[in-house]
C-alpha cells in the first residue's frame, strides 16, 4: 500500500503541477477545435464523393475525431513532459536516484501525472460542445453498456500504451546528449502508424492488418473505435488483450533500457 | 560508519581538436581519454564526525559524494556505510542518508515548497507524526515558516537553499553528504546555513560530510578535514593540525611612508627565513619562518629598512593553508 502511495504521491504532484497553466490549455482547446472541424469538413468532403468508399460511418468517424481531440493529451505520444528530459540532461535525476523508489516507476507516473493534468483540462468543452453538435457531425453515447466497459478498458490500456512508449524517448536521453532527434522520429513515426493523422481503416487493408498488430495500434486506435462502434465483438476483444501485451512488452523493454542507462550512467555536471 | 577501500573509478572523455577537420575526423573514429577520477580512495568516517571533503575543481569530490550515495558504480573497491553497501543495496541504503547538492534542485518549481515537502514524505513512507515533528523543527530552526506556502521558483537562493537542506532532512537520515551547500549564499544565509548544520550535528548526531570551497565553512564546521586531490587522498587530519603543519610561518604586514621609493630595492639583503610575498604602493607582506627568522628579528630589520607607519602579524588563513598545501601537493 504505501509503496502505491509513493508513485501516486508523484502523479498527484505533477497532476497539480501542471494544473496551473491556465493559458496553454485555453490555447490548446481553441487549436483542437479548430482540427476537430478541420476533420469533419475534410472527411465530408470524401464521403459526398463517395459514399460508397468510405470504411467507417460518419457518426463512428465523428467521434473518433472529437475523442482524440479531446484527449490529446493521453493519446499523442508528442505530448512529452520536456521537464523530464531537463532531469535527465541537467543531471537533476541525481536526486531522483537518491529516493528509495524504482526510477522508472517514478518516472511514469511522473509522465502519467503531467498527461492527466493536460488531458482533464482540455477534454471538458471539446466534449460538451462535440455532444450538442448535430448529427452526424456530433458525439453520441456508445451503442451499449458492454461497448462502454470496454471503451473504458480500452481507452486506459491505450493511455498507459502511450505512457510506456513515450518512457523509451525519455530513456533514450540517457544515451544521446540531446533527445531532439529520437524524439522527432519516433513521434512521425508514431503519428503515422497508430492513427492520429488518419484512422487506421483508411488505409489499405493489408496495411492495416499490420498496424493493428504493431504497439502503435495498441494505442488510440482501439479505444476511438470500440466508442463509435466500428470496432466490437470478439475483434474488440482481441485488440484489447494486444493492447495489454503490448503494454507488458514495452514496459519490459523501458525497465531493460533503463537498467542498462543506469549502469553506464554519468551524470552531467559538478 | 562510512568506510571506503580502495575506491577507483575512471571515466571516458570523448576527445577531439577544434575546427572543422577534427569534427569531420570525429565522425568515424573517436578518440577517448581515460580519466582517473578516483584513484585508491580509502578512509573511515565515525558515526556522528562532521568532515569537511575539500580539493580543487575536478579532483573527485563529486564523484566520490556520488559513489556514497549509491548514484555511481566504482570500478573498483569497497565502500560500506551503515553496514551496506550503497550502489548493490540502493533502496535500503538511501533511506538512510540525505543528500544535499548545491547546484541543482530537489524541489517543485511550480508548486509551493510544502507539496515538495510532502511528496518526499510518501516517497519515503515517513510516518505522519514524525513528519509533523521533523517538520515543525525544520521550519523554525532554518526559519522558513512564512515561506512554505512559495512556489519554489519564486524563492531568492538563500530561501531556496534553505528548503533544500530541510527536504533532505525530512525523513530524519543518519548521514547527511552535502555537496557545496553554501554555493552563491550571502554572508547571512551562509551563517544561518552553518548554524543549522552544526546544530544538526551536536543534538542528532547526524553524520556530516560537506564539500565546499568556502573555507570558512570549513573553520565554521568541521574538525577533520580530507584533502583530495587528482583521485587522491592527500592528507587527512584535523584543521588544527594543518594548522601546526603550517605553523611555522607568520605573515608581516608592514606599511611605509610613501615618499620612500617603493621598489624593492628598498629592501636589501633579507635575514634568511625572511621573504617577500606582495609589495604594493607602500604596502609589503613578508613571509616569516619562525625557526629561522622569530618575529622580532624580522620587526627589527623592517624598520632599519624603511620608516613603519604600520604593521600587523598573522597566522595564515584556512583559505591560504589549503591553498599553501594545493601548491605543496601540486594539485
Amino acid at each position: 500500500m504505501a509503496v502505491i502511495r509513493k508513485y501516486l504521491s508523484i502523479l498527484r504532484v505533477r497532476f497539480t503541477n501542471g494544473m496551473q497553466y491556465r493559458a496553454a490549455a485555453l490555447a490548446g482547446i481553441v487549436t483542437q477545435f479548430a482540427w476537430g472541424f478541420l476533420y469533419l469538413l475534410l472527411y465530408r468532403a470524401f464521403y459526398q464523393s463517395d459514399a460508397g468508399a468510405f470504411p467507417m460511418d460518419q457518426q463512428s468517424l465523428a467521434a473518433y475525431i472529437w475523442l482524440q481531440q479531446a484527449f490529446l493529451a493521453l493519446f499523442a505520444v508528442w505530448t512529452l513532459d520536456n521537464d523530464i528530459f531537463e532531469l535527465i540532461s541537467s543531471g537533476n535525476i541525481a536526486y531522483e536516484l537518491c529516493r528509495p523508489c524504482d526510477l522508472y516507476s517514478m518516472l511514469f507516473f511522473r509522465t502519467l501525472g503531467s498527461r492527466l493534468a493536460r488531458a482533464a483540462l482540455r477534454c471538458g468543452p471539446i466534449l460538451l460542445v462535440a455532444a450538442l453538435l448535430p448529427a452526424p457531425y456530433g458525439m453520441r453515447l456508445p451503442a451499449s453498456w458492454a461497448a462502454a466497459g470496454l471503451f473504458v478498458l480500452s481507452f486506459c490500456l491505450g493511455a498507459l500504451v502511450v505512457a510506456a512508449f513515450g518512457m523509451l524517448i525519455y530513456i533514450s536521453a540517457f544515451f544521446t546528449i540531446s533527445p531532439m532527434g529520437v524524439r522527432l522520429i519516433a513521434v512521425s513515426l508514431v503519428d503515422f502508424l497508430s492513427g492520429s493523422i488518419i484512422p487506421i481503416p483508411f488505409f489499405p487493408k493489408a496495411l492495416q492488418l499490420i498496424f493493428s498488430i504493431l504497439p502503435f495500434g495498441a494505442m488510440q486506435n482501439v479505444p476511438f473505435r470500440i466508442y463509435g462502434g466500428d470496432l466490437n465483438g470478439i475483434e474488440a476483444t482481441v485488440s484489447i488483450l494486444l493492447q495489454a501485451f503490448w503494454l507488458a512488452v514495452l514496459i519490459w523493454i523501458g525497465r531493460m533500457m533503463m537498467k542498462k542507462a543506469l549502469h553506464r550512467v554519468v551524470i552531467q555536471g559538478g | 560508519m562510512i568506510e571506503l577501500h580502495n575506491i577507483c573509478k575512471t571515466f571516458r572523455v570523448a576527445r577531439r581538436g577544434g575546427g572543422m577537420k577534427s569534427a569531420a575526423r570525429a565522425l568515424f573514429h573517436r578518440e577517448y581519454d581515460t580519466i582517473q577520477a578516483l584513484d585508491h580512495i580509502s578512509f573511515t568516517i565515525q558515526d556522528g564526525e562532521m568532515v569537511g571533503y575539500i580539493g580543487p575543481n575536478g579532483a573527485g569530490k563529486s564523484s566520490s559524494i556520488k559513489i556514497m550515495s549509491g548514484i555511481l558504480t566504482p570500478d573498483s573497491g569497497e565502500c560500506v556505510i551503515n553496514g551496506r553497501i550503497p550502489w548493490k543495496q540502493r533502496k535500503e541504503h538511501v533511506r538512510e542518508i540525505g543528500v544535499v547538492f548545491g547546484q541543482r534542485s530537489q524541489l517543485w518549481w511550480d508548486v509551493p515548497v510544502i507539496d515538495s515537502f510532502e511528496l518526499i514524505r510518501d516517497i519515503y513512507s515517513v510516518e505522519p507524526s514524525r513528519y509533523r515533528k521533523n517538520l515543525d523543527t525544520l521550519a523554525s530552526m532554518l526559519s522558513l515558516e512564512t515561506i512554505l506556502k512559495t512556489p519554489a521558483r519564486q524563492l531568492s537562493l538563500g530561501q531556496r537553499m534553505r528548503c533544500e537542506i530541510a527536504a533532505s532532512l525530512l525523513h530524519d537520515p543518519k548521514v547527511l553528504f552535502l555537496d557545496e551547500p553554501t554555493i552563491g549564499l550571502d554572508a547571512v544565509s551562509k551563517i544561518a546555513v552553518r548554524d543549522f548544520i552544526k546544530a544538526l550535528n551536536r543534538e542528532r548526531g547526524t553524520t556530516v560530510i560537506l564539500t565546499t570551497h568556502d573555507m570558512q565553512d570549513i573553520e565554521a564546521l568541521t574538525e577533520r578535514i580530507l584533502l583530495i586531490g587528482k583521485g587522491q587522498i592527500l592528507l587527512d587530519g584535523s584543521l588544527a593540525e594543518l594548522r601546526q603543519r603550517r605553523c611555522g610561518k607568520r605573515d608581516i604586514t608592514v606599511s611605509f611612508s610613501r615618499t620612500q621609493a617603493s621598489g624593492l630595492e628598498t629592501f636589501q639583503n633579507p635575514p634568511k627565513g625572511l621573504s617577500l610575498r606582495e609589495l604594493l604602493n607602500g604596502r609589503a607582506v613578508w613571509e616569516a619562518e619562525m625557526d629561522s627568522c622569530p618575529v622580532s628579528e624580522a620587526i627589527a630589520w623592517l624598520s632599519t629598512q624603511v620608516e613603519v607607519t604600520d604593521l600587523s602579524v598573522s597566522q595564515p588563513s584556512a583559505e591560504e593553508l589549503v591553498v599553501g598545501l594545493y601548491r605543496e601537493f601540486g594539485v
